[in-house]
Protein backbone atom coordinates (compact mmCIF):
# COMPACT_ATOMS: atom_id res chain seq x y z
CA UNK A 1 0.00 0.00 0.00
CA UNK A 2 3.27 2.36 0.67
CA UNK A 3 3.76 5.76 -2.09
CA UNK A 4 0.57 5.68 -4.34
CA UNK A 5 0.84 8.84 -5.64
CA UNK A 6 -2.26 10.05 -7.18
CA UNK A 7 -0.47 13.29 -8.98
CA UNK A 8 0.43 11.20 -11.82
CA UNK A 9 -3.83 10.99 -12.27
CA UNK A 10 -4.19 14.84 -12.49
CA UNK A 11 -1.73 15.00 -15.47
CA UNK A 12 -2.69 12.31 -16.90
CA UNK A 13 -6.89 13.77 -16.68
CA UNK A 14 -7.07 14.98 -20.42
CA UNK A 15 -6.13 11.83 -21.84
CA UNK A 16 -8.40 9.82 -19.47
CA UNK A 17 -10.90 12.21 -20.60
CA UNK A 18 -10.87 11.48 -24.29
CA UNK A 19 -11.03 7.97 -23.44
CA UNK A 20 -14.12 8.31 -21.60
CA UNK A 21 -15.62 9.98 -24.11
CA UNK A 22 -15.06 7.22 -26.69
CA UNK A 23 -16.71 5.15 -24.35
CA UNK A 24 -19.90 7.08 -23.95
CA UNK A 25 -19.77 7.61 -27.41
CA UNK A 26 -19.63 3.85 -28.14
CA UNK A 27 -22.33 3.11 -25.88
CA UNK A 28 -24.64 6.17 -27.43
CA UNK A 29 -24.41 4.87 -30.63
CA UNK A 30 -24.79 1.08 -29.83
CA UNK A 31 -27.71 2.11 -27.84
CA UNK A 32 -29.63 3.91 -30.51
CA UNK A 33 -28.68 1.25 -33.42
CA UNK A 34 -29.32 -1.71 -31.13
CA UNK A 35 -32.77 -0.33 -30.14
CA UNK A 36 -34.02 0.82 -33.70
CA UNK A 37 -32.58 -2.44 -35.09
CA UNK A 38 -33.60 -4.94 -32.04
CA UNK A 39 -37.06 -3.23 -32.56
CA UNK A 40 -36.81 -4.03 -36.21
CA UNK A 41 -35.68 -7.58 -35.57
CA UNK A 42 -38.52 -8.30 -32.56
CA UNK A 43 -41.26 -7.30 -35.22
CA UNK A 44 -39.65 -9.79 -38.02
CA UNK A 45 -39.90 -12.52 -34.97
CA UNK A 46 -43.41 -11.22 -33.38
CA UNK A 47 -44.64 -11.32 -37.35
CA UNK A 48 -43.09 -14.50 -37.90
CA UNK A 49 -42.13 -13.46 -41.06
CA UNK A 50 -41.12 -16.42 -43.56
CA UNK A 51 -37.31 -17.23 -43.54
CA UNK A 52 -36.61 -14.32 -42.36
CA UNK A 53 -38.14 -14.57 -38.73
CA UNK A 54 -36.32 -18.36 -38.66
CA UNK A 55 -32.98 -16.16 -39.69
CA UNK A 56 -33.56 -13.52 -36.74
CA UNK A 57 -34.22 -16.22 -34.42
CA UNK A 58 -30.60 -17.66 -35.11
CA UNK A 59 -29.14 -14.57 -35.31
CA UNK A 60 -30.31 -13.72 -31.70
CA UNK A 61 -29.44 -16.80 -30.26
CA UNK A 62 -26.04 -16.85 -31.59
CA UNK A 63 -25.05 -13.58 -30.36
CA UNK A 64 -26.76 -14.54 -26.80
CA UNK A 65 -24.39 -17.45 -26.79
CA UNK A 66 -21.16 -16.82 -27.84
CA UNK A 67 -18.79 -14.04 -26.02
CA UNK A 68 -18.60 -10.62 -27.01
CA UNK A 69 -14.73 -10.93 -27.41
CA UNK A 70 -15.26 -13.58 -29.78
CA UNK A 71 -17.56 -11.27 -31.51
CA UNK A 72 -15.09 -8.51 -31.89
CA UNK A 73 -12.99 -11.12 -33.26
CA UNK A 74 -15.24 -12.39 -35.80
CA UNK A 75 -16.59 -8.55 -37.09
CA UNK A 76 -13.01 -7.37 -36.89
CA UNK A 77 -11.81 -10.54 -39.24
CA UNK A 78 -15.37 -10.36 -41.32
CA UNK A 79 -16.79 -6.84 -41.91
CA UNK A 80 -13.86 -5.88 -44.06
CA UNK A 81 -14.65 -8.99 -46.44
CA UNK A 82 -18.32 -8.67 -46.56
CA UNK A 83 -17.75 -4.60 -47.51
CA UNK A 84 -15.28 -5.73 -49.75
CA UNK A 85 -18.23 -8.32 -50.92
CA UNK A 86 -20.70 -5.13 -51.14
CA UNK A 87 -18.20 -2.88 -52.96
CA UNK A 88 -18.26 -5.23 -55.93
CA UNK A 89 -14.46 -5.41 -55.80
CA UNK A 90 -14.10 -8.38 -53.61
CA UNK A 91 -10.96 -7.17 -52.00
CA UNK A 92 -11.41 -6.77 -48.09
CA UNK A 93 -12.37 -2.92 -47.14
CA UNK A 94 -9.67 -2.35 -44.06
CA UNK A 95 -12.26 -0.24 -41.69
CA UNK A 96 -10.07 -0.02 -38.97
CA UNK A 97 -10.64 -0.93 -34.88
CA UNK A 98 -12.34 1.92 -34.32
CA UNK A 99 -15.61 1.74 -36.54
CA UNK A 100 -15.69 -2.47 -36.20
CA UNK A 101 -15.95 -1.66 -32.74
CA UNK A 102 -19.16 0.77 -33.54
CA UNK A 103 -20.67 -2.23 -36.16
CA UNK A 104 -19.83 -4.85 -33.62
CA UNK A 105 -21.47 -3.02 -30.76
CA UNK A 106 -24.54 -2.13 -32.61
CA UNK A 107 -25.38 -5.23 -34.64
CA UNK A 108 -24.82 -7.33 -30.69
CA UNK A 109 -26.60 -4.79 -28.83
CA UNK A 110 -29.96 -5.06 -31.47
CA UNK A 111 -29.70 -9.10 -30.39
CA UNK A 112 -30.01 -8.18 -26.58
CA UNK A 113 -32.79 -5.13 -27.12
CA UNK A 114 -34.99 -7.51 -29.90
CA UNK A 115 -35.07 -9.78 -27.08
CA UNK A 116 -36.41 -7.18 -24.41
CA UNK A 117 -38.88 -5.95 -26.97
CA UNK A 118 -40.06 -9.33 -28.12
CA UNK A 119 -40.69 -10.19 -24.53
CA UNK A 120 -42.74 -7.10 -24.11
CA UNK A 121 -44.64 -7.78 -27.81
CA UNK A 122 -46.05 -10.48 -25.66
CA UNK A 123 -47.18 -8.90 -22.57
CA UNK A 124 -49.10 -6.40 -24.33
CA UNK A 125 -53.28 -7.24 -23.61
CA UNK A 126 -54.88 -8.56 -26.70
CA UNK A 127 -57.54 -6.28 -25.62
CA UNK A 128 -55.04 -3.19 -27.26
CA UNK A 129 -55.14 -5.26 -30.39
CA UNK A 130 -58.95 -5.97 -30.49
CA UNK A 131 -59.62 -1.89 -29.91
CA UNK A 132 -57.34 -1.34 -32.41
CA UNK A 133 -59.36 -3.55 -34.95
CA UNK A 134 -62.50 -1.76 -33.29
CA UNK A 135 -60.65 1.83 -34.21
CA UNK A 136 -60.00 0.15 -37.62
CA UNK A 137 -56.66 1.67 -37.12
CA UNK A 138 -54.34 -0.35 -39.91
CA UNK A 139 -51.69 -2.44 -38.67
CA UNK A 140 -48.66 -0.53 -39.19
CA UNK A 141 -50.94 2.25 -37.11
CA UNK A 142 -51.92 -0.28 -34.43
CA UNK A 143 -48.30 -0.85 -33.91
CA UNK A 144 -47.00 2.79 -34.25
CA UNK A 145 -49.22 4.60 -32.20
CA UNK A 146 -50.62 1.72 -29.80
CA UNK A 147 -48.69 -1.18 -29.45
CA UNK A 148 -44.63 -0.32 -29.37
CA UNK A 149 -45.55 3.04 -27.23
CA UNK A 150 -46.56 0.87 -24.34
CA UNK A 151 -44.00 -1.93 -25.11
CA UNK A 152 -40.80 0.41 -24.85
CA UNK A 153 -42.80 2.41 -21.93
CA UNK A 154 -43.27 -0.88 -20.39
CA UNK A 155 -39.45 -2.35 -21.21
CA UNK A 156 -38.13 1.16 -20.32
CA UNK A 157 -36.52 0.20 -16.74
CA UNK A 158 -34.99 -3.45 -18.30
CA UNK A 159 -33.99 -1.66 -21.63
CA UNK A 160 -31.97 1.14 -19.58
CA UNK A 161 -30.39 -1.55 -17.05
CA UNK A 162 -28.96 -3.35 -20.60
CA UNK A 163 -27.64 -0.36 -21.48
CA UNK A 164 -25.72 0.67 -17.86
CA UNK A 165 -24.39 -3.45 -19.06
CA UNK A 166 -23.73 -2.24 -22.61
CA UNK A 167 -21.66 1.06 -21.00
CA UNK A 168 -19.64 -1.54 -19.23
CA UNK A 169 -19.08 -3.76 -21.76
CA UNK A 170 -17.79 -1.11 -24.29
CA UNK A 171 -14.25 -2.08 -22.00
CA UNK A 172 -13.67 -4.85 -23.38
CA UNK A 173 -12.74 -3.02 -27.02
CA UNK A 174 -9.35 -3.19 -25.28
CA UNK A 175 -8.70 -6.42 -27.11
CA UNK A 176 -9.00 -4.37 -30.07
CA UNK A 177 -5.91 -1.85 -28.68
CA UNK A 178 -8.66 1.23 -28.71
CA UNK A 179 -8.71 3.99 -26.56
CA UNK A 180 -11.60 3.74 -24.76
CA UNK A 181 -11.35 4.81 -20.86
CA UNK A 182 -9.80 1.84 -20.19
CA UNK A 183 -7.28 1.21 -23.08
CA UNK A 184 -6.64 5.12 -22.03
CA UNK A 185 -5.55 3.79 -18.34
CA UNK A 186 -3.53 0.94 -19.74
CA UNK A 187 -1.60 3.18 -22.05
CA UNK A 188 -0.82 5.44 -19.84
CA UNK A 189 -0.03 2.82 -16.92
CA UNK A 190 2.37 1.60 -18.99
CA UNK A 191 4.56 4.80 -19.82
CA UNK A 192 4.30 6.17 -16.44
CA UNK A 193 4.45 2.50 -14.45
CA UNK A 194 1.58 4.20 -12.09
CA UNK A 195 -0.44 1.03 -12.98
CA UNK A 196 -2.34 0.71 -9.39
CA UNK A 197 -3.39 4.46 -9.08
CA UNK A 198 -4.75 4.11 -13.06
CA UNK A 199 -6.65 0.83 -12.86
CA UNK A 200 -8.18 2.16 -9.34
CA UNK A 201 -9.13 5.74 -10.61
CA UNK A 202 -11.10 4.23 -13.66
CA UNK A 203 -12.93 1.44 -11.48
CA UNK A 204 -13.74 4.58 -9.36
CA UNK A 205 -15.34 6.21 -12.41
CA UNK A 206 -16.81 3.40 -13.91
CA UNK A 207 -18.75 2.26 -10.36
CA UNK A 208 -19.73 6.17 -9.89
CA UNK A 209 -21.20 6.20 -13.44
CA UNK A 210 -22.69 2.96 -13.62
CA UNK A 211 -24.54 2.94 -10.03
CA UNK A 212 -25.57 6.78 -10.28
CA UNK A 213 -27.50 5.70 -13.84
CA UNK A 214 -28.90 2.33 -11.98
CA UNK A 215 -30.17 4.82 -9.19
CA UNK A 216 -31.55 7.00 -11.99
CA UNK A 217 -33.54 3.87 -13.31
CA UNK A 218 -35.04 2.74 -10.14
CA UNK A 219 -36.55 5.68 -9.70
CA UNK A 220 -38.00 6.10 -13.00
CA UNK A 221 -39.18 2.51 -12.64
CA UNK A 222 -41.28 3.91 -9.94
CA UNK A 223 -42.17 6.87 -12.01
CA UNK A 224 -42.80 5.86 -14.87
CA UNK A 225 -44.68 2.54 -14.78
CA UNK A 226 -48.85 2.65 -15.94
CA UNK A 227 -50.86 2.35 -13.72
CA UNK A 228 -52.62 -1.16 -13.67
CA UNK A 229 -49.70 -2.85 -15.68
CA UNK A 230 -47.41 -5.10 -13.62
CA UNK A 231 -43.56 -4.07 -13.02
CA UNK B 1 -13.11 -26.86 -43.85
CA UNK B 2 -11.70 -27.95 -40.34
CA UNK B 3 -9.51 -30.03 -41.68
CA UNK B 4 -7.11 -27.62 -40.82
CA UNK B 5 -7.48 -28.50 -37.05
CA UNK B 6 -6.27 -32.12 -37.44
CA UNK B 7 -2.54 -30.51 -38.99
CA UNK B 8 0.70 -30.64 -36.50
CA UNK B 9 1.70 -27.56 -35.22
CA UNK B 10 5.05 -26.04 -34.36
CA UNK B 11 5.14 -27.83 -31.31
CA UNK B 12 4.11 -31.33 -32.21
CA UNK B 13 0.57 -31.20 -31.12
CA UNK B 14 -2.12 -30.79 -33.44
CA UNK B 15 -4.55 -27.79 -33.62
CA UNK B 16 -7.80 -29.12 -31.91
CA UNK B 17 -5.43 -30.32 -28.77
CA UNK B 18 -4.99 -26.30 -28.42
CA UNK B 19 -8.80 -26.02 -28.90
CA UNK B 20 -9.81 -29.06 -26.23
CA UNK B 21 -7.12 -27.67 -23.67
CA UNK B 22 -8.78 -24.37 -24.20
CA UNK B 23 -12.50 -25.43 -23.27
CA UNK B 24 -10.21 -27.71 -20.58
CA UNK B 25 -9.89 -24.24 -19.38
CA UNK B 26 -12.86 -22.70 -19.95
CA UNK B 27 -15.16 -25.06 -18.30
CA UNK B 28 -12.56 -25.59 -15.25
CA UNK B 29 -13.05 -21.21 -14.29
CA UNK B 30 -17.01 -21.98 -15.17
CA UNK B 31 -17.69 -24.73 -12.94
CA UNK B 32 -15.12 -23.44 -10.01
CA UNK B 33 -16.19 -19.69 -10.28
CA UNK B 34 -20.01 -20.81 -10.62
CA UNK B 35 -19.69 -22.95 -6.94
CA UNK B 36 -17.88 -19.47 -5.41
CA UNK B 37 -20.56 -17.42 -7.00
CA UNK B 38 -23.85 -19.73 -5.71
CA UNK B 39 -22.50 -19.60 -2.38
CA UNK B 40 -21.44 -16.03 -1.66
CA UNK B 41 -24.45 -14.96 -3.86
CA UNK B 42 -27.02 -16.91 -1.48
CA UNK B 43 -25.32 -15.45 1.52
CA UNK B 44 -25.06 -12.04 0.04
CA UNK B 45 -28.25 -12.22 -0.71
CA UNK B 46 -29.77 -13.77 1.83
CA UNK B 47 -28.00 -11.16 3.85
CA UNK B 48 -29.91 -7.98 1.88
CA UNK B 49 -33.26 -9.29 3.29
CA UNK B 50 -32.25 -9.87 6.86
CA UNK B 51 -33.88 -7.17 9.32
CA UNK B 52 -30.11 -6.07 10.54
CA UNK B 53 -29.10 -2.70 8.89
CA UNK B 54 -25.45 -3.09 9.36
CA UNK B 55 -25.90 -6.39 7.65
CA UNK B 56 -28.06 -5.29 4.96
CA UNK B 57 -25.85 -2.30 4.58
CA UNK B 58 -23.01 -4.06 3.42
CA UNK B 59 -24.45 -6.62 1.40
CA UNK B 60 -26.16 -3.77 -0.36
CA UNK B 61 -22.44 -2.35 -0.63
CA UNK B 62 -21.19 -5.46 -2.17
CA UNK B 63 -23.55 -5.43 -4.64
CA UNK B 64 -23.42 -2.23 -5.98
CA UNK B 65 -19.21 -2.35 -5.85
CA UNK B 66 -19.16 -5.94 -7.86
CA UNK B 67 -22.05 -5.06 -10.19
CA UNK B 68 -21.05 -1.86 -11.32
CA UNK B 69 -17.28 -2.54 -12.14
CA UNK B 70 -17.03 -3.94 -15.84
CA UNK B 71 -15.97 -7.45 -15.36
CA UNK B 72 -12.94 -6.64 -17.33
CA UNK B 73 -11.37 -4.18 -14.89
CA UNK B 74 -12.23 -6.32 -12.38
CA UNK B 75 -10.22 -8.73 -13.90
CA UNK B 76 -6.97 -6.01 -14.14
CA UNK B 77 -7.55 -5.30 -10.36
CA UNK B 78 -7.49 -8.70 -9.09
CA UNK B 79 -4.19 -9.70 -11.41
CA UNK B 80 -2.14 -6.33 -11.74
CA UNK B 81 -3.32 -4.23 -8.45
CA UNK B 82 -3.83 -6.58 -5.95
CA UNK B 83 -0.39 -8.03 -5.45
CA UNK B 84 0.89 -4.47 -5.25
CA UNK B 85 -1.14 -3.46 -2.44
CA UNK B 86 -0.29 -6.26 -0.20
CA UNK B 87 2.12 -6.35 2.26
CA UNK B 88 5.65 -7.08 -0.12
CA UNK B 89 6.46 -10.72 0.85
CA UNK B 90 2.65 -11.79 0.46
CA UNK B 91 2.36 -9.71 -3.18
CA UNK B 92 5.42 -11.06 -4.30
CA UNK B 93 4.53 -14.37 -3.61
CA UNK B 94 1.17 -14.34 -5.41
CA UNK B 95 3.69 -12.94 -8.81
CA UNK B 96 5.43 -16.30 -7.91
CA UNK B 97 2.73 -18.26 -8.61
CA UNK B 98 3.79 -20.36 -12.43
CA UNK B 99 1.99 -19.50 -15.60
CA UNK B 100 -1.47 -20.81 -16.26
CA UNK B 101 -2.31 -20.69 -12.29
CA UNK B 102 -0.79 -17.34 -11.75
CA UNK B 103 -4.00 -16.30 -14.39
CA UNK B 104 -6.68 -18.72 -13.41
CA UNK B 105 -6.58 -17.84 -9.40
CA UNK B 106 -7.36 -14.17 -10.36
CA UNK B 107 -9.61 -15.03 -12.97
CA UNK B 108 -11.54 -17.29 -10.98
CA UNK B 109 -11.89 -15.20 -7.59
CA UNK B 110 -12.61 -12.21 -10.16
CA UNK B 111 -15.63 -14.11 -12.09
CA UNK B 112 -16.90 -15.80 -8.81
CA UNK B 113 -17.15 -12.71 -7.07
CA UNK B 114 -18.41 -10.89 -10.02
CA UNK B 115 -20.83 -13.12 -10.99
CA UNK B 116 -21.79 -13.51 -6.95
CA UNK B 117 -23.43 -9.80 -7.28
CA UNK B 118 -25.38 -10.85 -9.55
CA UNK B 119 -27.03 -13.54 -8.01
CA UNK B 120 -27.07 -12.29 -5.08
CA UNK B 121 -29.78 -10.08 -6.68
CA UNK B 122 -31.69 -12.98 -7.88
CA UNK B 123 -31.74 -14.60 -4.26
CA UNK B 124 -32.98 -11.28 -2.74
CA UNK B 125 -35.78 -11.19 -5.64
CA UNK B 126 -36.39 -14.84 -4.90
CA UNK B 127 -37.01 -14.30 -1.07
CA UNK B 128 -38.92 -10.80 -1.80
CA UNK B 129 -41.43 -12.86 -3.90
CA UNK B 130 -42.17 -15.62 -1.41
CA UNK B 131 -46.19 -14.63 0.53
CA UNK B 132 -45.40 -13.37 3.95
CA UNK B 133 -47.21 -15.61 5.28
CA UNK B 134 -44.41 -18.11 5.14
CA UNK B 135 -42.58 -16.09 7.45
CA UNK B 136 -45.37 -15.72 10.05
CA UNK B 137 -46.21 -19.16 9.95
CA UNK B 138 -42.77 -20.15 10.63
CA UNK B 139 -42.03 -17.57 13.50
CA UNK B 140 -45.66 -18.98 14.72
CA UNK B 141 -44.24 -22.77 15.13
CA UNK B 142 -41.10 -20.75 17.06
CA UNK B 143 -38.65 -20.95 14.40
CA UNK B 144 -36.07 -18.81 15.36
CA UNK B 145 -34.66 -16.04 12.54
CA UNK B 146 -31.65 -18.71 11.48
CA UNK B 147 -34.08 -21.71 11.11
CA UNK B 148 -36.93 -20.05 9.07
CA UNK B 149 -34.60 -18.61 6.80
CA UNK B 150 -32.85 -22.26 6.41
CA UNK B 151 -36.14 -24.73 5.99
CA UNK B 152 -38.77 -22.25 4.95
CA UNK B 153 -37.91 -19.21 2.48
CA UNK B 154 -34.36 -19.93 1.41
CA UNK B 155 -35.39 -23.66 -0.16
CA UNK B 156 -37.96 -22.24 -1.70
CA UNK B 157 -36.51 -18.99 -2.89
CA UNK B 158 -34.10 -21.08 -4.90
CA UNK B 159 -36.34 -23.02 -6.47
CA UNK B 160 -38.34 -20.19 -7.85
CA UNK B 161 -34.93 -18.77 -8.83
CA UNK B 162 -33.56 -21.67 -11.09
CA UNK B 163 -34.92 -20.07 -14.72
CA UNK B 164 -33.41 -16.68 -14.27
CA UNK B 165 -30.60 -18.17 -12.61
CA UNK B 166 -30.08 -19.76 -16.13
CA UNK B 167 -28.93 -16.54 -18.00
CA UNK B 168 -25.99 -16.16 -14.42
CA UNK B 169 -24.56 -20.29 -16.29
CA UNK B 170 -24.94 -18.68 -19.54
CA UNK B 171 -23.30 -15.75 -18.09
CA UNK B 172 -20.16 -16.49 -16.36
CA UNK B 173 -18.93 -19.32 -19.19
CA UNK B 174 -19.29 -16.28 -21.97
CA UNK B 175 -17.50 -13.84 -19.16
CA UNK B 176 -14.33 -16.72 -19.21
CA UNK B 177 -13.35 -15.82 -22.45
CA UNK B 178 -12.61 -12.10 -20.70
CA UNK B 179 -9.34 -13.90 -18.79
CA UNK B 180 -7.74 -13.97 -22.21
CA UNK B 181 -6.85 -10.39 -21.09
CA UNK B 182 -4.29 -11.73 -18.04
CA UNK B 183 -3.14 -14.44 -20.51
CA UNK B 184 -5.18 -17.68 -19.62
CA UNK B 185 -5.06 -19.51 -22.80
CA UNK B 186 -8.95 -20.34 -22.66
CA UNK B 187 -11.09 -21.29 -25.68
CA UNK B 188 -11.21 -17.66 -27.41
CA UNK B 189 -7.22 -17.23 -26.99
CA UNK B 190 -6.66 -20.29 -28.42
CA UNK B 191 -8.64 -19.58 -31.52
CA UNK B 192 -7.33 -16.31 -31.86
CA UNK B 193 -4.11 -18.45 -31.69
CA UNK B 194 -4.52 -20.79 -34.65
CA UNK B 195 -5.89 -18.36 -36.75
CA UNK B 196 -2.76 -16.15 -35.80
CA UNK B 197 -0.81 -19.19 -36.88
CA UNK B 198 -2.18 -20.94 -39.90
CA UNK B 199 -4.49 -17.94 -41.30
CA UNK B 200 -7.71 -19.93 -41.38
CA UNK B 201 -9.51 -17.26 -39.26
CA UNK B 202 -12.99 -18.89 -40.29
CA UNK B 203 -12.62 -22.20 -39.41
CA UNK B 204 -10.68 -21.13 -36.23
CA UNK B 205 -13.30 -19.09 -35.14
CA UNK B 206 -15.80 -20.72 -36.54
CA UNK B 207 -14.87 -24.53 -34.55
CA UNK B 208 -14.85 -21.87 -31.49
CA UNK B 209 -18.39 -20.39 -32.49
CA UNK B 210 -20.07 -23.84 -32.60
CA UNK B 211 -17.99 -25.09 -29.17
CA UNK B 212 -20.15 -22.52 -27.10
CA UNK B 213 -22.89 -22.51 -29.30
CA UNK B 214 -23.03 -26.46 -27.81
CA UNK B 215 -22.20 -25.35 -23.72
CA UNK B 216 -24.97 -22.51 -24.36
CA UNK B 217 -27.10 -25.87 -25.38
CA UNK B 218 -25.91 -28.10 -22.88
CA UNK B 219 -26.21 -25.37 -19.82
CA UNK B 220 -29.26 -23.92 -21.37
CA UNK B 221 -30.85 -27.59 -21.17
CA UNK B 222 -29.08 -28.90 -17.70
CA UNK B 223 -30.94 -25.85 -16.11
CA UNK B 224 -34.10 -26.85 -17.98
CA UNK B 225 -33.65 -30.13 -16.19
CA UNK B 226 -33.15 -29.01 -13.05
CA UNK B 227 -36.00 -26.67 -13.11
CA UNK B 228 -38.09 -29.11 -14.44
CA UNK B 229 -37.48 -31.57 -11.19
CA UNK B 230 -37.22 -29.06 -8.02
CA UNK B 231 -40.11 -27.02 -9.28
CA UNK B 232 -42.51 -26.45 -6.55
CA UNK B 233 -46.00 -27.68 -7.97
CA UNK B 234 -48.20 -25.34 -9.38
CA UNK B 235 -45.36 -23.02 -9.76
CA UNK B 236 -45.02 -23.40 -13.69
CA UNK B 237 -42.64 -20.87 -15.14
CA UNK B 238 -43.72 -17.53 -16.38
CA UNK B 239 -42.14 -18.16 -19.94
CA UNK B 240 -44.64 -21.38 -20.55
CA UNK B 241 -47.74 -19.03 -19.28
CA UNK B 242 -46.49 -16.62 -21.85
CA UNK B 243 -46.02 -18.63 -24.79
CA UNK B 244 -49.00 -19.37 -26.07
CA UNK B 245 -50.39 -16.16 -25.94
CA UNK B 246 -47.24 -15.12 -28.20
CA UNK B 247 -49.29 -16.35 -31.08
CA UNK B 248 -52.55 -15.31 -29.58
CA UNK B 249 -51.48 -12.29 -29.35
CA UNK B 250 -51.81 -11.35 -33.06
CA UNK B 251 -54.29 -13.38 -33.82
CA UNK B 252 -56.91 -11.55 -32.99
CA UNK B 253 -56.08 -9.26 -36.02
CA UNK B 254 -55.82 -12.34 -38.36
CA UNK B 255 -58.77 -13.85 -37.26
CA UNK B 256 -61.08 -10.82 -36.79
CA UNK B 257 -62.05 -9.75 -39.86
CA UNK B 258 -63.57 -13.66 -40.50
CA UNK B 259 -65.80 -13.21 -37.11
CA UNK B 260 -67.16 -9.91 -38.63
CA UNK B 261 -68.03 -11.36 -41.62
CA UNK B 262 -70.34 -14.34 -39.97
CA UNK B 263 -71.81 -11.21 -37.75
CA UNK B 264 -72.44 -9.84 -41.47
Amino acid sequence: MNNLDFSVVLQAWPYLWSGLVFSLALTAFAFVVGLVLGTCLALIQHFEVPVLGRLVRFYVALMRSIPLILVLFWFFFLVPIVLGHLGGSGRPVPIGATWTAFITFGLFEAAYYSEIIRVGLRAVNRGQFEACQALALSTFDTYRSVILPQVLRVASPIILSQTIILFQDTSLVYVLSLTDLLGAASKLAQLNGRLVEMYLLIAVVYLAISSAASQCVASLRKRYAIAGMRR
Amino acid sequence: MFAVLLEQTADGQRYIDWLVSGLGWTLALAFFGWWIAFAVGVIVGIGRTVQNRAIAALARLYVEIFRNIPVLVQMFLWYFVLPEILPVSLGNAIKQIPPPWGSFFPALVCLGLYTAARIAEQVRAGLEALPKGQVEAASALGLSGYLTYRHIVVPQALRLIIPSLTSEVMGIYKNTSVALTIGLMELTAQARQISEATFQTFTAFGAATLVYLALALIAYQGMALIDKAVRIPGTGPADDAVKPGATHAIQPIDSLPDAMEVVK
